[in-house]
C-alpha cells in the first residue's frame, strides 16, 4: 500500500510503503506538543511507581503513620513536625511548611504530621491506578455492549441502547455520589465476591461503570456505519459468519475509537477519583489518593496551602498530560479530523 | 466641727452612692437593645425544647423557656445551683418520693396566655407523648412514666402528677437525688397545655422566657425577639436579657464564620474554629477570645460485644497506645485540653485523678506505652484483627479518627478509619445493627452529677440493642460494676459527698474495665466580635446569650 510520500535529508523523494499503526505511529512522534506531554505523564508514572523508595530510603518516613509529636531537621537544627504556636493565648498547632529538602519533608507536613512528598506520590500510585483500571473496565464493557448494540441491531440494540440511556440520564457525578454513598459504608457482597468499603475496586467498579454510555455511544455509531461499508457487505456475501465479521472486520475498525478515547476517559476518571476522595466517599483513609490528600490539605488551607496545592497540580499537570496526548493520538490515528478542523467544518 | 465634718461626709457618700447607681442604671439601660448576631454551619434540628437534645439550641433555649427549677444564670460553678423557676418554692416529702411545687403568679407565656398548673401537668405528659429522648432516662421515676413509655400517645402519668390551684404534685417510684437537675433541663420546660403532642419540628412553641422564637428556616435563619409578656421573677432563674434581637443564620462554614466575626459582620460562631485558624485568634483578637474548661470529655467507645474489643487485653492496648498529647495537637494544643484516662472529667462531682494507662502509672498521663500496648495486642489473640474506626466528618473528629486508625495499625491491628455526616455520627454508633467496633465521640454534661456520665454512658439500663437511642454506645454491661452504680444512686438521697466516694470508685472500674479509651477533657472556645461585652460563661448552659451586649 502505498500511503505516504517521505523527504529524506538528501532531498529525493522516496515513496514509502507502511501500515496504518507505522503511519499513525510517525505522525505522533512528529507532534512534539504530544510527545512533550507523553514525557511529562511518564515522568508523574515513575516518580509514583518510586513512592516506596523515597518513604523508607530518602525521606526515611511511613506516609501512612500519624507522626504528630514527631521531629524532623531544618537548617541542621532538630524541630518538631508540628510547631505548637508560643504567641498571644497560645493557640494552635501548625504542621510544618516545604523544606525543599527531599530528605527531610520535602513539601511540609500535613495536619497528622505526615509527609506530604511521600503522601503524594502514594496518592498518585492510587489516583492512577483507579483512573487507568476504570478506564480499561469502561472501554471494555462500553466495546461489548456498543459492538453487540452496532452489529445485531434491531431488539438487541433496543436493549442495549435503552439501557445505555438509562444510565446516561442520570448526571455522572450525581449517579457516582449516589453510588459510592451507599456503597462505600458496607462494601458489596456479590455471590462469593465480597468487595469491602475499603478496596480500591470499589471506586474503580464505580468509576468504571458510571463513563459506559460516553464510550459504548460512539462505539455503536462506529459500528453500525461499518456494518453498511462494502467490505463488510462483501464478507457476508461470502458466507462470513458473524464472529468473524466481528472479529476480523468490525472490531479493527472500533478499535481506533477506543485508543482514541482510552486516555481521555483517563483523565475524566482521574478527576471523578479525586471528586469522589475529597468527599470521602472515594478512597478511604489511611490509604491516600490526590483527593483524599487535597482533603486534608483544606483543613491547613490557610496555614499551610501546599498540602491541598501540591496534589491539585499534580492531577491538573496528569490530565492536561493525557488530554494533549489523546488529541495527539486522534490526530495520528485519524489526520482528516484535524484537516477537518483545520477548515472549521 | 467634727460633727458637721460626718454630716458633709456621710452627704457626700450619699451623693456618690446616688451617681453611681444612677450611672451604673443609665450604663445598664444604655447597653439594651441591638441585634446579636450568630451564625452556625448548619441549624440544629426541631426546634421542640422537650425533644432537641442539641447544645446549639440547650443554649437558646436559656432565653425562652423555663422549667419548675432551673440552673442559676450565672458565670462559674454557681451556674450548677438549681433555683426555683416558675416554682416560687418546693418541699420534698414522703421520704423524697412527693415533690410539691407552688407556682408563681403572673407568669405568661410570649402567646399572652398564663401559665396555669393545668399547663405544667400537660407539659410534663408531653415529654412521654413527644418521645422526648430522656424521656425514659430521666423522668422513668414518675409514678406512670413506665406505662407512658409503652403507650405514649395516651400518656396520663396517672398518679405521677396532679395539678390543683397553683399548686403541682409529682409522685416518684423512688427518691431521686438528681430529679430537681433533671427539673432543669430544657426536657423538663414548661409549655401550654394546647402545645402539640408530637414533636414540634420548626414551628416554634410559645415559651415564658425574656424572648421568644419568632421565626426558624432550619436552611436559613432563628430568630428570637423579646418577649413582650415578660418580667423579670427571678433574677437568678431568668434574668433580662441586652440584645432586642438575636438571630442564628445557618450556612456560613466554619472558616467563613470567624471570616465574619473578624470583620464585624456576625458576632459569634457556633462550631469550633478551624485548626489554621486558632494561632491567628490566640495572636491578633486574643481580647475577643474566650477559653473555658469544660466538663466534658472526648473518648472512642470500643463496642465489648464485637472483636476484637471482646477481649479486655485489646481493649486495654488501646488505651495504652494512644499518645494524648498527640491528640491534644489535632485539637489546638494544651491550652485547649488536658489529657485524661478516666471517665469523669476534673473537678466534677465523683472525680478522684487516675490513670493507669500510661508509661508511669498514677494519677497523670505523662506518656504512651506502645510497648505495652503491642504486647497486650498479642496476648489478647486479636492481633491482625480488622477494625474500621468511625468519626463525624468535620475536621477535628476526622482527623482524630485518622489518628486512631493510625495507631491500631501499629500496635498490631489492621484499621480503616471512616468519616461519617455528622448529622447520624451521634445516633449510628448507638444501633448494634450497624456493628460499630470503635468511634469518636465527645460527652458533655446534662447536669452536675457523676451519674451522668457513668450510669449514662456505661450503665447496663443505657444499652438497648438494635436502637438509635442506645447511649451506653460500647455494649457494656457489667452486673457488679452496675449493681454499685445503683447503690450509688441511692446514696445520693441522703449524702451526696458519700455517693460522690461511691462513685469515684466505680470511675476506676469503669476505667480498669476500658469500654473506652479516653482521650482528653476539652476547653471551649468562643471567639466573639469586637462590640460584644459582658460576656459571662455558664458552666452548666455555656455561653449565656442574652446577658451579653452589643451596644
Amino acid at each position: 500500500m502505498v500511503d505516504e510520500v517521505l523527504a529524506p535529508a538528501g532531498g529525493d523523494l522516496v515513496v514509502a510503503a507502511a501500515g496504518p499503526w507505522q503511519l499513525a505511529r510517525r505522525r505522533l512522534l512528529r507532534n512534539r506538543v504530544a510527545l512533550v506531554m507523553a514525557a511529562m505523564l511518564a515522568v508523574i508514572v515513575a516518580l509514583c511507581l518510586c513512592a516506596p523508595l523515597y518513604a523508607h530510603h530518602i525521606a526515611h518516613v511511613d506516609p501512612f503513620r500519624s507522626n504528630l509529636d514527631g521531629t524532623t531537621i531544618v537548617n541542621g537544627k532538630r524541630v518538631p513536625v508540628m510547631v505548637q504556636s508560643t504567641q498571644g493565648l497560645g493557640l494552635g498547632v501548625t504542621p510544618i511548611g516545604p523544606t525543599w529538602d527531599v530528605h527531610h519533608y520535602f513539601l511540609g507536613a500535613d495536619e497528622q504530621g505526615r509527609d506530604v512528598a511521600a503522601r503524594l506520590l502514594y496518592g498518585g500510585r492510587n489516583s492512577l491506578l483507579i483512573g487507568t483500571s476504570a478506564a480499561l473496565i469502561t472501554c471494555f464493557l462500553a466495546v461489548l455492549i456498543g459492538v453487540v448494540a452496532g452489529f445485531f441491531g434491531g431488539l438487541v440494540d433496543g436493549i442495549l441502547s435503552r439501557f445505555l440511556d438509562l444510565i446516561w440520564a442520570f448526571p455522572v457525578y450525581l449517579l457516582a455520589i449516589s453510588l459510592s454513598t451507599v456503597l462505600i459504608a458496607r462494601g458489596i457482597s456479590f455471590g462469593p465476591f465480597h468487595l469491602t468499603s475499603g478496596s480500591l475496586l470499589l471506586p474503580i467498579t464505580i468509576i468504571g461503570l458510571v463513563y459506559i454510555p460516553y464510550v459504548a455511544r460512539p462505539v455503536r455509531g462506529e459500528v453500525l456505519s461499518i456494518r453498511r461499508r462494502e467490505f463488510v457487505e462483501a464478507a457476508i456475501g461470502l458466507g462470513a459468519s458473524n464472529w468473524r465479521l466481528l472479529w476480523s472486520d468490525v472490531l479493527p475498525n472500533v478499535i481506533t475509537t477506543v485508543i482514541v478515547l482510552f486516555p481521555l476517559m483517563l483523565a475524566i476518571d482521574m478527576l471523578t477519583e479525586a471528586a469522589l476522595s475529597f468527599l470521602s466517599i472515594g478512597v478511604q483513609a489511611p490509604k491516600a489518593s490526590w483527593g483524599t490528600i487535597i482533603l486534608d490539605g483544606q483543613d491547613v488551607l490557610y496555614t499551610r496551602p501546599a498540602v491541598a496545592l501540591a496534589p491539585g497540580i499534580a492531577i491538573a499537570l496528569t490530565v492536561l498530560a493525557l488530554n494533549v496526548l489523546g488529541d495527539g493520538i486522534r490526530d495520528a490515528l485519524d489526520p482528516r479530523a484535524k484537516l477537518r478542523r483545520t477548515d472549521g467544518e | 466641727m467634727k460633727d458637721r465634718k460626718s454630716l458633709v461626709a456621710v452627704v457626700l457618700i450619699v451623693i456618690v452612692a446616688i451617681a453611681t447607681t444612677g450611672t451604673s442604671s443609665a450604663r445598664t439601660t444604655s447597653h439594651r437593645g441591638g441585634t446579636l448576631k450568630l451564625l452556625a454551619n448548619a441549624a440544629g434540628g426541631t426546634l421542640d425544647p422537650q425533644v432537641n437534645y442539641t447544645l446549639q439550641y440547650w443554649q437558646l433555649y436559656q432565653a425562652t423557656y423555663d422549667g419548675l427549677l432551673a440552673f442559676q444564670k450565672a458565670g462559674g460553678a454557681a451556674a450548677f445551683n438549681v433555683v426555683p423557676d416558675l416554682a416560687s418554692n418546693y418541699k420534698i416529702t414522703n421520704g423524697g418520693k412527693r415533690w410539691v411545687f407552688t407556682l408563681r403568679k403572673g407568669v405568661k407565656f410570649s402567646n399572652g396566655q398564663p401559665v396555669t398548673a393545668n399547663d405544667v401537668v400537660a407539659s410534663f405528659r408531653r415529654i412521654f407523648k413527644v418521645k422526648s429522648p430522656t424521656a425514659g432516662g430521666f423522668y422513668n421515676g414518675i409514678v406512670g412514666a413506665s406505662k407512658c413509655l409503652k403507650t405514649p400517645a395516651t400518656c396520663t402519668l396517672a398518679g405521677g402528677i396532679a395539678g390543683k390551684g397553683n399548686t403541682v404534685t409529682i409522685n416518684l417510684t423512688a427518691p431521686d437525688a438528681e430529679f430537681k437537675y433533671k427539673l432543669a433541663v430544657p426536657h423538663a420546660s414548661i409549655l401550654p397545655a394546647n402545645a402539640p403532642p408530637n414533636d414540634a419540628g420548626s414551628t416554634p412553641i410559645p415559651g415564658t422566657g425574656a424572648y421568644y422564637f419568632s421565626s426558624y428556616d432550619s436552611n436559613k435563619q432563628l430568630v428570637m425577639k423579646r418577649n413582650p409578656y415578660f418580667h423579670v421573677w427571678s433574677q437568678a432563674a431568668q434574668p433580662d436579657g441586652y440584645p432586642d434581637q438575636i438571630t442564628q443564620s445557618f450556612g456560613l462554614t466554619v472558616e467563613a464564620q470567624v471570616t465574619a466575626v473578624e470583620n464585624g459582620q456576625a458576632d459569634w460562631g457556633y462550631d469550633f474554629p478551624p485548626a489554621d485558624r486558632l494561632n491567628e485568634l490566640g495572636t491578633k483578637y486574643a481580647a475577643q477570645t474566650h477559653l473555658t474548661p469544660l466538663t466534658a470529655f472526648w473518648y472512642a467507645p470500643m463496642n465489648v460485644n464485637i472483636p476484637p474489643f471482646t477481649s479486655l487485653k485489646a481493649r486495654q492496648a488501646v488505651n495504652y497506645a494512644i499518645d494524648r498529647n498527640a491528640l491534644i495537637k489535632i485539637f489546638g494544643g494544651p491550652k485547649l485540653a488536658t489529657p485524661s484516662c478516666q471517665v469523669l472529667p476534673p473537678g466534677f462531682p465523683g472525680n478522684k485523678p487516675y490513670c493507669p494507662y500510661t508509661k508511669n502509672p498514677g494519677t497523670t498521663w505523662t506518656a504512651p506505652d506502645v510497648a505495652k500496648a503491642k504486647q497486650l495486642v498479642n496476648e489478647s489473640g486479636q492481633k491482625g484483627a480488622k477494625v474500621v474506626v468511625i468519626s463525624a466528618n468535620d475536621e477535628v473528629q476526622k482527623a482524630v479518627g485518622v489518628y486512631l486508625a493510625s495507631v491500631l495499625n501499629e500496635i498490631g491491628f489492621k484499621a480503616t478509619e471512616k468519616a461519617i455526616s455528622g448529622n447520624i455520627a451521634f445516633t449510628y454508633p448507638q444501633n448494634t445493627k450497624n456493628h460499630v467496633q470503635i468511634n469518636v465521640q465527645q460527652w458533655y454534661q446534662d447536669y452536675p452529677a457523676a451519674s451522668d456520665f457513668l450510669h449514662i454512658l456505661f450503665g447496663c439500663e443505657s444499652f438497648h440493642p438494635g436502637s438509635d437511642s442506645s447511649i451506653n454506645m460500647a455494649g457494656f454491661c457489667n452486673k457488679p460494676i452496675n449493681a454499685e452504680m445503683n447503690k450509688a444512686l441511692k446514696q445520693e438521697v441522703t449524702s451526696f459527698p458519700k455517693a460522690n466516694a461511691m462513685w469515684a470508685k466505680i470511675d476506676r472500674q469503669v476505667t480498669d474495665q476500658a469500654p473506652m479509651a479516653t482521650m482528653f477533657t476539652p476547653k471551649h472556645l468562643d471567639f466573639v466580635s469586637k462590640r460584644v461585652g459582658n460576656f459571662v460563661f455558664s458552666k452548666q448552659f455555656y455561653w449565656l446569650v442574652d446577658q451579653s451586649w452589643v451596644q
